[in-house]
C-alpha cells in the first residue's frame, strides 16, 4: 500500500506581503532589467532560441536583451496547473495552487550516519536510504535527490542517483543534479521507462527537473541544454534563483527580487518559446550574505520574507513554486535550526507555495542528518495543522457542551471532547513529560529521531521497482 | 604636507573610494614622492586600519571589498612609476587562481583572488570554466607559489583533483603550493587529493596562504 501523503489544502491563513501595485514595480523593474541589462544565457542552442526571436543576442558576450512583450507573451503559455506524477498514481501530486507539497533537501555532500553517527562523504547508498525513508514519512510528497552519490562517475553520477531513488520510492522524484544534455537524454530514457513510454511520460511525468540559475543575470550552460531536453519530453522544468543580498544582488531586498526574477522568468520564457505550453515552474531560495563575511547564511528574517514573496511572483506569472524553505545554517539540530526551519516554513506556507524544499540538510544543504529530517517533517506537522485555522460554526463554539459542563466542571467526560480530541495536535518529538523523568533520561528530540528513522530504515519496504526495470536502467546509464 | 597627503592616502582606502585613490596616487607622482613610500606610509596604513576594523567586527566584507579596490586603483597609478625607477613592489608572493573546467560559479573564487590581492599577494585571476593545461601554463609563466581552485559541483570537484596531478606531470608540484575551495569541498576531500591547504571562507584562505609561504 501507498503510504498516505500529508499536503496543506484549503488554508484558513494567509498573509499580505506585496501588494499589487509592488508587484508591478517588481515585474516592470525585471522586464526592464532583461530587455536593457540583460541575463547570460551561455549556450549556443538557447542564443538561437533567442535570435529566432526577435532577442538581441551579443554572441560574444553571450547576453540576450528581450523585449518585456516577448517574455510576457511566451510567460502566458506556460500552463498554470499540472500533475507531478507518482511511481504510484496515488501519490500524484497536482500542482493546482492549492496544495503544499514537502520534498527532501539537496544537494548534499556529507552524511551523519544514522548508526555511527559520524560525518562521512555522501553515497549512492545515502540516496537509496533516505528516498526509502522519504517514501515512508506522510509528511514528504516528493523526493529531491537529496545528497550527491559520490562514489559513481561524474558523468552518470545523477543518473545513479535516479535510480536509487525510483528504485527506493513510489513517490514523484525531482532532481537538481543534472547539468548535461546527454545526462538528460539519459534521464528522459530512464523516466520513459518508469512512465511506461515517451507518450505516457508527457501525460504522466515521474520525473521533473529543478535547476538552478547562475547569479547574477546569468543561466549555466549545461543546465540550459539539459532543460531543453527535459522540456522536449513533457518533464517539467523549474529554474531556482539562489540569489544573496550583498554578494550576487543588491543588498535591499526588492532589488534582489527583481535580480533573481529576471533570471528565473527569462528562463521560463525560453522554454516557452522552444516548447510552447511546456510544464515549467517557478523556483527561488533566496538569501542575504552574512555582512561580516560573505558567507551563505541558510536563513534569518530576509529568507523568511523571501519565502512568502516569490509565491507572489509565481502566482502573478500563473505557475507553480518551488520555494526553499527550511535548509538551516546550523550544523545541528538545534536552536538556530528550530527558528529558521519553522518560520522559513511558515512563512512559505501561508502563502500556499505548491514545493517546498526541504527537510534533512544542515550547514546550509551541505550536511544530511535523518534527526533533522525527522524534526522538520514535525515543523512541517505543526503548520500544517496551524493551516486548518480555526473554524467557527455551531459545532465548534459548541454551547451545548458549554452548557452541559457549566462553572467549575470538566469538559473530560464529554463525548464532544471524544469527538475532537484528535483534532488537537500531538507531538512526535516535542518533550511534554514530568521534569523528573526528563531528568532521570536525559533524552529528547534528537534520540527519539534518530531511533525512529532506524526503524523506518529497518522495516518499511516500499512497492519495489520490477527487477527488470532496475536492469534497463542499469543499461541506460551503462551507455549514457 | 607629506604627512597630510599620506593621511589622505589611507582614509581613501578607509572610504573605500578608487578615484580618491588614484587621484592622491598621481598627486604624489607628481610631487615626486617616492612610489613606494607613498604606497607604504600612505595607503597601506589605511589597509591595516580596515583590516583591524574588520577584525573587531566593526566593519563589514564590503568594506574590505571596497579597500581592496581603491587599494588596486592607487597601484594601478603608482607601479608603472616604481618599474620606471627601477625598483620593485614586494608582495607576499604570486597567486594563479581559478574556477575549474565545466563550472561558472565565480563570486567565492573572485572574493578570495580579491582578498589576497589586498592581503599583498600578486593575483592571477583565470576567471571560470579554466581548462587543467591553463592552470599549469600560468603557473609556470608566472612562476607561482601557489595555485588556488575552485568548484562548486560534486561533478566538476574531482577537476582540483585532475590538476594537481597535472603539476605534478609538469614537474611543477614541489614548486607551488596548492589550495582548493568551494561550496562541496571538505577537509576531507582536500587531503584525499593532496591539496596543501583549505579554508571554508574568503577571509580564512588569506590566513591558509599566508600560513602555506611561511608568512603567518
Amino acid at each position: 500500500m501507498p503510504r498516505p501523503i500529508k499536503s496543506i489544502t484549503n488554508p484558513r491563513l494567509s498573509l499580505q506581503i506585496l501588494s499589487p501595485e509592488d508587484v508591478r514595480r517588481i515585474h516592470t523593474a525585471t522586464l526592464e532589467v532583461i530587455e536593457t541589462v540583460g541575463v547570460r544565457f551561455p549556450s549556443p542552442k538557447a542564443l538561437e532560441i533567442w535570435e529566432a526571436y526577435g532577442a538581441q543576442v551579443d554572441w560574444n558576450t553571450k547576453i540576450v536583451r528581450a523585449p518585456g512583450h516577448l517574455i510576457e507573451d511566451a510567460l502566458k503559455k506556460a500552463p498554470p496547473v499540472y500533475t507531478l506524477a507518482a511511481r504510484d498514481p496515488a501519490q500524484d501530486l497536482p500542482l493546482d495552487g492549492n496544495h503544499v507539497y514537502v520534498g527532501t533537501d539537496g544537494c548534499g555532500v556529507e552524511v551523519i550516519d544514522l548508526y555511527t553517527g559520524q560525518r562521512r562523504r555522501s553515497r549512492r547508498q545515502d540516496v537509496a536510504e533516505i528516498a526509502r525513508v522519504a517514501d515512508y514519512l506522510e509528511e514528504v510528497a516528493f523526493i529531491w535527490i537529496p545528497v550527491s552519490a559520490q562514489d559513481c562517475p561524474p558523468e552518470t553520477r545523477g543518473l545513479q542517483e535516479l535510480k536509487a531513488a525510483w528504485e527506493n520510492t513510489t513517490k514523484h522524484v525531482q532532481t537538481e543534479s543534472i547539468y548535461s544534455e546527454q545526462e538528460a537524454r539519459a534521464s528522459v530514457e530512464m523516466a520513459a521507462l518508469i512512465a511506461g513510454g515517451r507518450e505516457e511520460l508527457r501525460r504522466r511525468p515521474v520525473l521533473s527537473y529543478a535547476l538552478c540559475t547562475a547569479p547574477p543575470l546569468g543561466q549555466d550552460p549545461g543546465t540550459l541544454e539539459a532543460a531543453l531536453v527535459a522540456a522536449e519530453a513533457g518533464i517539467p522544468v523549474g529554474f531556482m534563483t539562489m540569489t544573496s543580498c550583498g554578494s550576487t544582488a543588491p543588498a535591499t531586498l526588492a532589488g534582489n527580487l527583481v535580480v533573481g526574477n529576471a533570471e528565473v522568468i527569462s528562463a521560463l520564457a525560453m522554454i516557452q518559446l522552444a516548447y510552447p505550453g511546456a510544464p515549467v515552474f517557478y523556483a527561488a531560495a533566496q538569501t542575504a550574505m552574512d555582512p561580516r563575511t560573505g558567507g551563505y547564511t541558510g536563513g534569518g528574517p530576509e529568507d523568511f520574507l523571501f519565502g512568502a514573496a516569490s509565491n507572489v511572483l509565481a502566482d502573478f506569472y500563473n505557475v507553480p513554486l518551488s520555494m526553499g524553505s527550511f535548509a538551516t545554517g546550523a550544523k545541528e539540530p538545534n536552536w538556530q535550526a528550530g527558528i529558521e526551519n519553522s518560520l522559513s516554513t511558515f512563512m512559505a506556507c501561508v502563502v500556499m507555495s505548491d514545493m517546498l524544499l526541504g527537510v534533512g540538510l544542515l550547514h546550509g544543504s551541505r550536511i544530511w542528518s535523518y534527526e533533522q529530517m525527522l524534526m522538520d517533517c514535525e515543523i512541517y506537522d505543526i503548520v500544517y495543522h496551524m493551516m486548518k485555522g480555526i473554524v467557527v460554526d455551531d459545532e465548534t463554539l459548541a454551547l451545548d457542551v458549554i452548557q452541559a459542563v457549566g462553572p467549575g466542571g470538566n469538559f473530560l467526560a464529554q463525548k464532544h471532547t471524544r469527538k475532537h480530541m484528535r483534532d488537537l495536535w500531538v507531538p512526535k518529538f516535542m518533550d511534554r513529560r514530568p521534569y523528573e523523568e526528563w531528568e532521570a533520561k536525559r533524552d529528547g528530540a534528537r534520540d527519539w529521531a534518530r531511533a525512529m528513522a532506524r526503524q523506518i530504515l529497518e522495516t518499511h519496504q516500499p512497492e519495489p521497482l520490477d527487477p527488470h526495470l532496475s536492469t534497463e536502467l542499469e543499461r541506460i546509464i551503462a551507455v549514457a | 604636507m607629506t604627512d597630510q597627503l599620506f593621511q589622505a592616502m589611507a582614509q581613501s582606502i578607509i572610504d573605500g573610494d578608487p578615484d580618491a585613490a588614484a587621484d592622491l596616487a598621481r598627486k604624489a607622482v607628481e610631487a615626486g614622492i617616492d612610489p613606494l613610500e607613498a604606497i607604504n606610509k600612505g595607503f597601506v596604513p589605511g589597509v591595516d586600519y580596515v583590516g583591524e576594523q574588520y577584525g573587531k567586527g566593526e566593519m563589514f566584507l564590503p568594506d574590505l571589498v571596497l579597500a581592496g579596490e581603491a587599494m588596486k586603483a592607487a597601484v594601478a597609478v603608482l607601479e608603472p612609476e616604481i618599474v620606471r625607477q627601477g625598483s620593485q613592489r614586494q608582495t607576499l608572493g604570486t597567486v594563479v587562481i581559478g574556477t575549474v573546467e565545466g563550472d561558472i560559479h565565480e563570486i567565492g573564487k573572485t572574493l578570495v583572488a580579491t582578498m589576497l590581492s589586498v592581503s599583498g599577494f600578486r593575483v592571477y585571476d583565470l576567471g571560470v570554466d579554466v581548462p587543467v593545461v591553463t592552470f599549469v601554463e600560468k603557473a609556470r609563466e608566472v612562476n607561482a607559489d601557489i595555485v588556488g581552485m575552485s568548484a562548486l559541483l560534486t561533478t566538476t570537484m574531482v577537476r582540483q583533483r585532475d590538476i594537481i596531478e597535472a603539476l605534478e606531470d609538469a614537474g611543477l608540484r614541489s614548486r607551488v603550493k596548492v589550495m582548493v575551495g568551494g561550496a562541496p569541498v571538505t577537509r576531507a576531500w582536500a587531503q584525499e587529493i593532496g591539496a596543501d591547504g583549505y579554508s571554508e571562507d574568503a577571509i580564512g584562505a588569506v590566513a591558509v596562504a599566508k600560513q602555506l609561504i611561511g608568512r603567518s
